[in-house]
């Protein structure tokens, strides 16, 4: 059953990414030129996939510290595969934002000439940090597996591991025990960093005070709490495909215990949701109520009740309820809760698009859309088919990353990989 | 109620020309160049926005100075007001703040300045303007669709003193956010803004506040002067007379 959605998973892979691929030409040869968003709604589905990415990577970065830093043994074996989740979606997202540029190869000029007011910027200088520690700490969970990798096959993947392991091949004890330490280390650089860069990612839309919606205080918190039930739940649908000790009795332990952990995240995400809505619709000011209303109420009312409420919510909750809390263990269904994991995760990108989105559907003076036509002056944004290739490309791009990884590099360790 | 809170010493852009020549003999930090806007006096002609895309060849999409309308009132008793909206060219603008390329910056003479080659397009000074005063060029003619492209649509603009062609649509200002500059190209030659110098209505005013025998100096004691949006704390240096 594992085997097959596995190889479901690589079918919809190659074939996201070779669909996508004609957006990809598309976005180079004609520029911005096929895209909805435009001068009064700046913003599109293409900084919603970003900030879907960052939140994943996040999240599952936050709970890989779980293991290298808090050590809760439960999780032991999925420290690297946590990981490597997080090294996947954090390249989605960076694809997604340098894509979204105008002049996408001047990207340097961010890190050669930055502007420290500029929350921008400092994404530019956090995301580099983050992407050398995630490195880092691949390299050390892995270094002892991939020097054994290395030693014992022949063919292409041990010469990957072999190169990998760049001259390492000190397996003693003693080693083991530096890189676990040098893990704890790098797992505590990583914690404050990943809460600056998300919680940095949510000031980024926080400090507009042009935009009333996002500017409120709850705005970088939301994001974090977000990143962690995405970047969670993600995580528990891919231990349940490709995670370790699967036909082994602690399996439902973990998967009961990731259910939880996702379970708690998504009702705390909720209460946040509901506090924003309250407050910003009790008052009517409409530079905040009219966004909340088009969410609730208007024509993409379906994105919200159907896709986040009820696929990310309801019924995910249900079934974390019914799996990992009110049954007793051993009548559980591990399966379920990866179902309701892989929902959450899913539908994500639906409370992503409600953030970026609504913000900027008010005109900041009123007529303004009247007053002159032209491509990009409205406050309507449908993305575009273009637009959602490019997505489909970037998330097919990030999954056989994903895919080819955990094929080729000792992720998750072999005897720990046996399906049934 | 007074149109005109001055009284004419000679034509005003004649008046508004010499104050120009004035101002350019200083040194650039020693001027501070802003517009007055008589909503009074406005028509709501258009003939400013459209002189504006004129000037700076604005390709489809692009707009720096459009003007909003309003019917207020009710019958019989109905009236239309008219607002222009050109840059504000903010004292303390958040678009420069937001910038990761530091591609934006003020001039020492209060202009909010864009560098289309450092611009990296990201957007973000877009949305933090709360005048969406900002417009993103996509890289449009207005041609497209046809069978052929005419030259005229490939000239450059001048905007900021430098020459930006539109050849291909690779290069900046495609790609780039852009915004009213004042017509910084033609006031440093000592010429008034398009926009001011098209006003069919007589409504729209520039100069330098810093010297007060100028013409916008005049109007900034009007006790009709207002600014869009003072709650931000952005001190426009684009006033209304209301
Ligand atoms: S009006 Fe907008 S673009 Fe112009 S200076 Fe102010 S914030 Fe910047
Ligand atoms: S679009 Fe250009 S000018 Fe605006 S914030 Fe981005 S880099 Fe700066």
């Amino acid at each position: 059953m594992k085997k097959q959605i596995a190889s479901l998973i690589w079918l919809i892979a190659i074939i996201g990414f070779v669909i996508g691929c004609y957006g990809i030409y598309q976005r180079f040869a004609f520029g911005h030129r096929l895209t909805d968003y435009g001068s009064y709604i700046p913003w599109g589905l293409w900084v919603a996939t970003y900030i879907y990415f960052i939140g994943l990577s996040a999240g599952s970065f936050l709970l890989s510290t779980l293991v290298y830093v808090v050590k809760i043994e439960k999780l032991e074996k999925i420290g690297k595969l946590s990981l490597f989740t997080a090294f996947g979606c954090l390249i989605a997202a960076l694809i997604s934002i340098w894509l979204d540029l105008g002049h996408e190869f001047r990207v340097y000029r961010v890190i050669l000439h930055p502007n420290f007011k500029s929350m921008m910027s400092w994404m530019g200088i956090l995301y580099s940090s983050y992407f050398v520690v995630i490195l880092f700490e691949l390299w050390f969970a892995m270094r002892v597996d991939l020097i054994k990798t290395a030693s014992i096959g022949t063919g292409l993947i041990a010469a990957v591991c072999r190169f990998l392991a760049l001259g390492s091949s000190d397996t003693s004890d003693k080693s083991r025990a530096r890189d676990s330490r040098v893990l704890k280390v790098l797992g505590s650089i990583g914690v404050p960093l990943a809460i600056a860069f998300h919680g940095g990612v949510g000031m980024l839309f926080a400090v507009v005070g042009a935009r009333t919606y996002w500017h409120s205080g709850l705005t970088p918190i939301v994001f974090l709490v977000g990143a962690l039930a995405s970047g969670g739940a993600l995580l528990t649908a891919i231990v349940y495909v490709w995670g370790p000790d699967r036909n082994r009795p602690q399996f439902e332990d973990m998967m009961r215990f990731l259910g939880k952990i996702v379970l708690s995240l998504v009702l705390l995400d909720l209460l946040f949701e509901i506090s924003e809505y309250f407050v910003g619709m009790y008052a009517g000011i409409p530079d905040e109520a009219i966004p909340i209303k088009a969410v609730l109420f208007g024509h993409y009312w379906y994105v919200f009740w159907v896709v986040h409420v009820l696929f990310g919510v309801i019924v995910p909750v249900w079934i974390f309820t019914r799996n990992a809390v009110s049954r007793p263990v051993g009548k559980t269904s591990p399966g379920a809760i990866a179902f309701a994991a892989l929902l959450v995760a899913v539908t994500f990108m639906a409370l992503r698009l409600n953030i970026v989105i609504p913000a900027q559907i008010n005109p900041e003076i009123e007529g303004l859309q009247y007053a002159f036509m032209g491509p990009g002056l409205n406050y309507t944004y449908l993305p575009t088919v273009s637009e959602w290739l490019v997505t489909i490309w970037i998330a097919s791009f990030g999954l056989l990353l994903f895919l080819i990884g955990y094929n080729v590099l000792p992720i998750v360790n072999k005897d720990d990989k046996e399906v049934a | 109620m007074a149109i005109i809170d001055i009284e004419p010493q000679e034509e005003i852009r004649q008046r508004m020309m010499n104050d120009l020549k004035r101002a350019l003999k200083k040194p650039m930090n020693k001027r501070h160049w802003v517009m007055v806007i008589d909503l009074g006096k406005c028509v709501g002609c258009h003939a400013c926005t459209t002189a504006c895309v004129a000037e700076n060849h604005l390709p489809p999409g692009i707009v720096y100075r459009p003007v909003m309308e309003k019917e207020i009132g009710r019958y019989p008793n109905v009236r239309k007001t008219f607002l222009p909206r050109p840059c504000m060219q903010c004292d303390n603008p958040p678009c420069i703040k937001v910038c990761p390329a530091s591609a934006t910056w003020k001039r020492p003479d209060g202009i909010v300045e864009i560098d289309y080659d450092k611009c990296i397009g990201c957007r973000y000074c877009i949305n933090a303007c709360p005048y969406s005063a900002r417009t993103f060029d996509k890289g449009f003619y207005y041609c497209d669709d046809t069978p052929f492209v005419p030259d005229y649509e490939k000239l450059p603009s001048f905007e900021y003193g430098k020459e930006w062609p539109r050849k291909n649509r690779d290069d900046s200002p495609v790609g780039n956010a852009r915004k009213c500059t004042f017509c910084l190209h033609r006031v440093e030659k000592g010429i008034l803004p398009a926009c001011v110098t098209t006003c069919l209505g007589d409504a729209t005013y520039f100069g330098d506040s810093n010297d007060p025998d100028s013409l916008v100096s005049a109007l900034l004691g009007s006790p009709r002067l207002m600014r869009l949006k003072e709650e931000f704390g952005t001190h426009p240096s684009t006033f209304y007379l209301v």
